[in-house]
């Protein structure tokens, strides 16, 4: 299983690139970070989600 | 009148307004910005769920500078973390540096900010501080490299107003870098008065979020704000401590 934003899921042994499209998310518009390292947008189609990873997706919202 | 232009790290911004984009409909922002002739707003960075589609930033006009915070930090790791997650968002280099230990007043640790403030400056992020306002912890957040120093009025999201006057003043008078004033201002006149004192710009959201109408209350603290800046450019007049003196020329009229 991987932990993604808190939540278990699996999703071990695809990428992230697909893992975002299939949750319909523009890649554009979200950062990534995998056990605390960012991980660069161009490696979100070469990076592939491993058992135990933990996985923020994170997005701007509105804040003071 | 000369250009009036603030200054914070690369950038120059003729408004002195920043705008926050919470606890209101996004749909209001760009009527937000407009009226209130904002230049930077500030937003949060949050984990992307599947159910909201539209991004925030499809309804902040181009042009403006964005200002993510790091809200939910509750030390310096995790403020860097946050930081280092919005700049990797792709709009710019700016952080409203926030951390809180405490939910219930959400008062900001200057210790842990300090720390924060030094890491980011380090890689390069332009580290705007918000902070208690207090002179030696302002003084160190200069030193580990701020851009500038955003004191609280009063508690966050308050609308109580300047309850910490006096010791913005001490960092107006002491600290040589933009003192903006953030958190609890809940009106324009309030804006209007700590711009008298010499802050060199205002950040307000609750005080338009709770209000009746958020694009009318933005052009409001426009004002106010502007009001406030150039009567601290003008120089208020004096204050007298006792009696009165008069405005007219007290001779010359009936009497000899």
């Amino acid at each position: 299983m991987v932990k993604i934003n808190g939540k278990e899921e699996d999703a071990a042994g695809i990428s992230v690139a697909q893992y975002l499209e299939n949750l319909g998310c523009d890649a554009g518009r979200v950062a990534v970070e995998i056990n605390e390292e960012i991980l660069p947008k161009k490696e979100y189609a070469a990076t592939i989600l491993k058992e135990n990873d933990s996985v923020e997706i994170v997005r701007f919202v509105g804040g003071g | 009148m000369q250009e009036d232009i603030l200054k914070i790290g690369p950038k120059s911004f003729h408004s002195r307004f920043i705008l926050g984009s919470g606890k209101y409909s996004m749909k209001l922002i760009e009527a937000a910005v407009r009226d209130g002739g904002a230049e930077l707003i500030t937003v949060a960075v949050r984990r992307a769920n599947t159910k909201e589609k539209e991004s925030i930033l499809d309804y902040i006009p181009e042009g403006v500078t964005l200002l993510p915070n790091t809200s939910g930090a509750r030390d310096a790791k995790e403020a860097v973390r946050i930081a280092r997650l919005g700049r990797e968002l792709g709009c710019g280099d700016f952080v409203k540096i926030e951390i809180m230990r405490d939910s219930k007043y959400l008062l900001p640790d200057n210790e842990e900010t300090v720390k924060a403030t030094k890491i980011l400056a380090d890689e390069g992020f332009v580290v705007m501080p918000y902070m208690y306002p207090d002179l030696n912890a302002a003084r160190d957040l200069v030193g580990a490299g701020a851009a500038a120093v955003m004191p609280l009025a009063s508690p966050i999201g308050s609308n109580k107003g300047l309850a910490t006057k006096d010791f913005i003043q001490i960092l107006v008078d002491e600290i040589d870098l933009p003192i903006i004033v953030d958190a609890g201002i809940g009106r324009p006149s309030q804006a209007c008065e700590a711009m008298e004192m010499g802050v060199d710009a205002i950040m307000a959201n609750t005080a338009l979020a709770t209000s009746g109408n958020v694009a009318l209350m933005a052009s409001a603290f426009k004002d106010g704000i502007n009001a406030g800046r150039k009567a601290y450019l003008a120089g208020l007049g004096r204050v007298l401590n006792r009696g009165g003196d008069a405005s007219d020329p007290l001779t010359g009229f009936l009497r000899d």
